[in-house]
């Protein structure tokens, strides 16, 4: 049976694909099916999309700092402004920035190289994806332009305020907020499903499961994770769409509704999210340090199942997002209790990776650079989230600027260092030339110190009570009280600092693509297979035929070989 | 699209590329549906009173919907079979049956929700019907998508092309079976 109904193109295996007309301009970057123009494709749109977040930061950061006065390139911030500002920032640096860059184009930049073949097994279905997430960031920044707004009721879009035109303001901005995210989705689980039956049929022959580098493993395990738990917030989705536009009543108690269910359903996704994003991060972090420390990575197997078990786990902690929605308090101990069980599995990834750098020959390039500063960044997340994991201190810091400054401590690191580090390290191979290390290290220590200087005082004003959504403090005396303005302004300009920095990261980046030395095809003695293929890979990826596995990613610095690196398709 | 990437011709795990993405797509599905029916059921065991509602189902109508279904899952089957013994013609015949069995869901169910709405049961009348209809109609659009699909992949089969499609579209139909086979009791049984 499996005879007859298999493609029968068995026999053309390892037959390079050498003959391939030319196309124009316009299918090679605008409807190519090639897993590496895609991933291009959802880089750039993830970088401009960074640019938009950032700058509604900048706007929404100048007004807390100088309240009232006009902001330069804005103007004077309403307090609707703010509100549209606020959430905007949110969803798109979470759904626009961190699952394009982090997954979708990781993902399909890295997955067909680093597996050795030669594209995903469904092109067009991955082009497809990225046309839909296209449409989903244009439908956001539209919202912008129609009557009342973009939407302005935050990224978590609870209702009542998200369900009910008179109190958010914005019904065009709300819905079309919604259809964005909802489409943006669907884009990610055509992608996702792509990704997953790529790595699980397609392997180069001689992979074997523990032969697979840790980041394709963290891509495919987030892939999996985003799959199983998007599908409430879809349904979700669906229902608060109706009410906001058909009259019914699911989240509305006078209609026999129950708000508390959208953000049940809202953080049922929302929260194994954060680990949806943080997984491939740690992947890129594992493959960075092997290389720059020439170190086998520390308990391989022990990564891969700490990664399952938080994945796993990452589904029972939701309701530590609502201690104080009126959720039953033996509840509220339960998922204290798993949600500070779930810090254990990541610290033993924070271990394992320290265990990686002792007693390396560390070399502190830009990506390394970038990876370590990962892992103390993320700790401080970490550590902090203690203290809103558990319900009691949680019930005091709720809603204030000390969870905001938690979770910029962890997204920050996942959403920025950890793509730093990507893009750093993987440059080489994507375009075929060097960046230039004396800039990248002026952009790492111009982002990362800046970025301290603007959370840290987060912390400071959120246990002192600083609630996070305020339009205008000084309007509240208990704001005011002595330094906390000081603090506020310290952040702001801080914040300045890091946008500007970045200006010297994208001279950097788009100058390199032109004019940077040209690269080797191994230029960091690397081991994983995509460094087998030509910088740039053309398409099709390895035009000698496709590579065969032979052993783990991570064999570095072998007793046994004079070369301190072994590929992984080198046979013997 | 020339050629197929070799990537798309390797199976690894054994399964074909194909059938693999499917079962993806049918987990995917599940949780999305068990979104939905896990919010009913929630909804549902806090308001005893709804079942003055469900009352106004007609339940009749649904099981006839329901054998109708699994007919066409079972011509879905046979479509199968075809496929397996390499007739793409018959396998082809088996699928218009199985769209036809769609055709008939849907027409029923049309007037179903005709009746209903014009005794005054609409979506925004009751939280009840909120979750009837939009569950029904989340199902549906499914089954719409189901049948446009098998039209394409009988096309195809006719000629003999792409026959381990038919297998794929097969699965994704017993699925939106399933989910049906869900729906039917939550909301026409329980009264």
């Amino acid at each position: 049976m499996r005879e007859t109904t298999e493609s029968p193109q068995h026999s053309h295996e390892d037959q390079p694909q050498t003959h391939h007309e030319r196309p124009g301009f316009f299918r090679r970057y605008f409807w190519s099916t090639d897993h590496k123009i895609i991933g291009s494709q959802y880089l750039f749109t993830g970088m401009a999309m960074a640019l938009v977040g950032g700058f509604t930061v900048y706007a929404f950061r100048m007004q807390l700092a100088f309240p009232g006065q006009s902001v330069p390139g804005w103007g004077r911030v309403t307090a609707s402004d703010y509100n549209a500002l606020v959430t905007t920032h949110g969803s798109v640096m979470i759904f626009w920035v961190a699952m394009p860059v982090l997954i979708a184009a990781l993902g399909n930049y890295l997955i067909p190289l680093m597996i050795g073949c030669d594209d995903m097994v469904f092109p067009r279905i991955n082009r497809l994806s990225y046309q839909l997430f296209l449409i989903s960031a244009l439908v956001l920044l539209g919202s912008f332009l129609v009557q009342g707004g973009a939407f302005g009721g935050a990224w978590t879009s609870y209702p009542p305020l998200s369900a009910k035109p008179q109190y958010n303001l914005t019904p065009a901005g709300a819905s079309l907020w919604l259809g964005a995210v909802a489409l943006e989705f669907v884009a990610f689980l055509l992608g996702g499903i792509n990704f997953v039956t790529t790595v699980m049929n397609s392997r180069a022959p001689g992979m074997k499961m523990f032969d697979i580098p840790i980041v394709v493993w963290m891509i495919i395990i987030a892939s999996i994770l985003f799959m199983a738990s998007v599908g409430p917030l879809v349904a979700g989705a669906v229902m608060l769409l109706f009410d906001q536009l058909a009259g019914t009543g699911f989240f509305d108690p006078a209609k026999g509704g129950d708000p508390v269910l959208w953000q049940h359903l809202f953080w049922f996704f929302g929260h194994p999210e954060v680990y949806v994003v943080m997984l491939p991060a740690f992947g890129i972090v594992a493959e960075v340090l092997t290389v720059f420390s020439r170190k086998k990575l520390f308990a391989y197997k022990t990564v891969l199942y700490t990664a399952v078990g938080t994945g796993v786990l990452s589904f029972f902690v939701w309701a530590h997002h609502q201690f104080i929605a009126g959720i039953d308090p033996r509840m509220a101990n339960i998922f204290s209790l798993t949600t500070l069980l779930i810090s254990i599995p990541v610290a033993e990834m924070m271990f394992v990776y320290i265990a990686t750098l002792y007693g390396g020959s560390i070399r502190l390039a830009t990506p390394m650079l970038w990876a370590i500063a990962f892992i103390a960044e993320f700790l401080l997340g970490g550590v902090t989230g203690i203290f809103l994991g558990s319900a009691g201190s949680d019930i005091y810091f709720h809603d204030t600027y000390f969870v905001l400054a938690h979770f910029h401590y962890t997204f920050f690191p996942i959403a920025f260092i950890s793509v730093f580090a990507a893009l750093t390290h993987w440059f080489p191979k994507m375009y075929g030339r060097l960046m230039s290390e004396t800039f990248g290290k002026v952009h790492f220590w111009g982002t990362i110190i800046p970025f301290n200087f603007i959370f840290i005082p987060l912390f400071f004003l959120g246990a002192r009570g600083d609630h996070r959504r305020i339009y205008d403090y000084s309007n509240f005396p208990d704001s005011m009280r002595a330094g906390m303005q000081d603090l506020r302004v310290l952040a702001t300009l801080s914040l300045v600092v890091l946008l500007a920095f970045q200006v010297v990261f994208l001279i950097n980046y788009f100058y390199s693509i032109f004019f940077g030395p040209k690269a080797p095809e191994n230029p960091w003695r690397a081991n994983t297979l995509e460094w087998v293929a030509p910088s740039p890979p053309p398409h099709g990826n390895f035009p000698e035929g496709l590579p065969n596995v032979y052993r783990g990613p991570y064999e570095y610095s072998h007793p046994d070989r004079v070369e301190d690196f072994w590929p992984q398709n080198e046979a013997g | 699209m020339s050629t197929r990437p070799i990537a798309t011709t390797r199976a690894v795990t054994g399964i074909p590329t194909g059938r693999l993405a499917v079962w993806w797509i049918i987990a995917s599905e599940i949780v999305i549906f068990g979104g939905v029916l896990g919010s009913y059921i929630m909804h549902r065991l806090g308001h005893p009173e709804w079942a003055h509602q469900s009352i106004h189902t007609n339940t009749w109508a649904g099981a006839f919907n329901t054998l109708v279904l699994l007919t066409s899952s079972l011509c879905a089957v046979l479509a199968h079979q075809a496929a397996e013994e390499g007739d793409g013609k018959k396998a082809a015949r088996f699928l218009y049956l199985t769209v036809l069995g769609g055709l008939t869901f849907l027409t029923v169910k049309g007037f179903e929700w005709r009746s209903e709405i014009h005794h005054g049961y609409t979506l925004t009348s009751n939280t009840f019907w909120s979750f009837y209809y939009m569950a029904a109609g989340l199902h549906g659009l499914h089954v719409i998508a189901g049948m446009v699909l098998m039209l394409f992949v009988a096309a195809d089969a006719r000629q003999g092309r792409e026959l381990q499609r038919v297998e794929n579209v097969g699965l994704y139909w017993h699925f939106v079976d399933i989910v049906w086979i869900f729906l039917f009791p939550l909301l026409y049984i329980a009264k």
